[in-house]
């Protein structure tokens, strides 16, 4: 039976409650610091809108601020949001036959929309997820954008100190992290992750070890994959 | 500078739309996507989570005052929080005001 656009933006309204949560405190976050650097809610909402990237925009101001070359601005998002590849490479049958959909669904693929419509519901039709994932995506950007927006108007009257609170996306990263432990019995991906990482971050340092570490799991991946001899 | 800005921000916004939209452009012919890529899609967002994390670590200072004690700490009681309520509201919101507490008012 076809579910009524209600039912969709409801069911799509419930899953989406963490990250509403998540990304009000992280825009906000956002909005603070970015209104604090000297630049206004147009700036936040300009950004939220067409960036819409949470870890990225934090580093974005720091570009702005510090007058970063256009090929500094590139080269850092590359590194920093390489990550996506990752995930468009899991949605890419998930997402096959989205139609008008697709195109936004794809431009708003965050972490946090990706934890959510990677977890295929099986007993729906395919028409019903690809709607219900559109809208999940188009929700939790209209949280980000609500959370920089508050926290932009708020950043100029806010009578306490903002310092640390760029620890929420740090905490976000770290509750998904041991959700996803909790889910499965393999950690072994979990553990690739974090251990090339930390060797990479020691060797090549904190400001270009994504890209080694990347490489690194990849190759892991793949060296594991041959030893378990698994065929998808 | 105005201007400079608005730029940085349109090459942060193209480069992060590219990067989205290419591995559903480079895989949009095939009927079937390949076993090792369909592999990937299975097993990678568990390792680029514990990169995540440790990326947010990164600027660490282990062998200077207060070694890290803040970021440690506050990592902890995320942790200990998400296993205790698993609810992810509570987590953050709890980790990052411990966090914010411990930077403004202990170290």
């Amino acid at each position: 039976m076809q579910k009524s656009l209600k039912q969709t933006l409801r069911e799509a309204f419930v899953a989406t409650t963490p990250v509403l949560a998540g990304y009000i405190v992280l825009g906000m976050g956002f909005g603070i610091l970015l209104s604090a650097r000297g630049y206004g809610p147009g700036w936040a909402l300009a950004m939220s809108g067409l960036i819409y990237a949470g870890s990225m925009q934090y580093l974005a101001i720091d570009l702005l601020t510090g007058g970063a070359s256009l090929i500094t601005a590139a080269l850092t998002t590359l590194m920093v949001n390489a990550r996506h590849l990752f995930y468009g490479i899991s949605m890419i049958d998930a997402y096959k036959g989205m139609g008008k959909k697709k195109p936004y669904a794809i431009f708003a693929l965050t972490d946090e929309t990706y934890s959510l419509v990677c977890q295929d519901d099986q007993h729906l039709d395919r028409d019903a997820r690809h709607r219900y994932a559109f809208w999940v995506s188009l929700l939790d950007q209209c949280y980000w954008v609500a959370g920089s927006m508050i926290g932009s108007l708020l950043g100029q009257i806010i009578p306490f100190s903002v310092e640390g609170v760029d620890f929420a996306l740090t905490a976000l990263f770290v509750t998904v992290f041991v959700e996803q432990w909790l889910s499965t019995k393999d950690h072994a991906s979990a553990l690739i992750g974090v251990i090339a990482s930390v060797i990479c971050l020691v060797i090549f340092g904190a400001d270009s070890f994504l890209i080694p570490s990347m490489a690194a799991i990849l190759i892991a991946l793949s060296i594991l994959r041959a030893v378990r001899k698994e065929t998808a | 500078m105005n201007l400079h800005s608005a730029l940085i921000v349109a090459v942060v916004a193209l480069v992060t739309i590219a990067l989205r939209f290419l591995p559903f452009v480079i895989f949009s012919g095939n009927k079937t996507t390949p076993p090792f890529v369909a592999y990937l899609g299975r097993v990678l967002p568990y390792a680029i989570m514990g990169m995540l994390v440790v990326y947010c670590l990164r600027n660490i200072q282990l062998f200077s005052a207060p070694h890290g004690a803040p970021e440690f700490i506050a990592c902890a009681a995320v942790v200990l929080l998400h296993l205790w309520k698993r609810n992810t509201l509570i987590s953050i919101v709890g980790g990052t005001a411990c966090y914010m507490l411990l930077v403004q008012l202990v170290f």
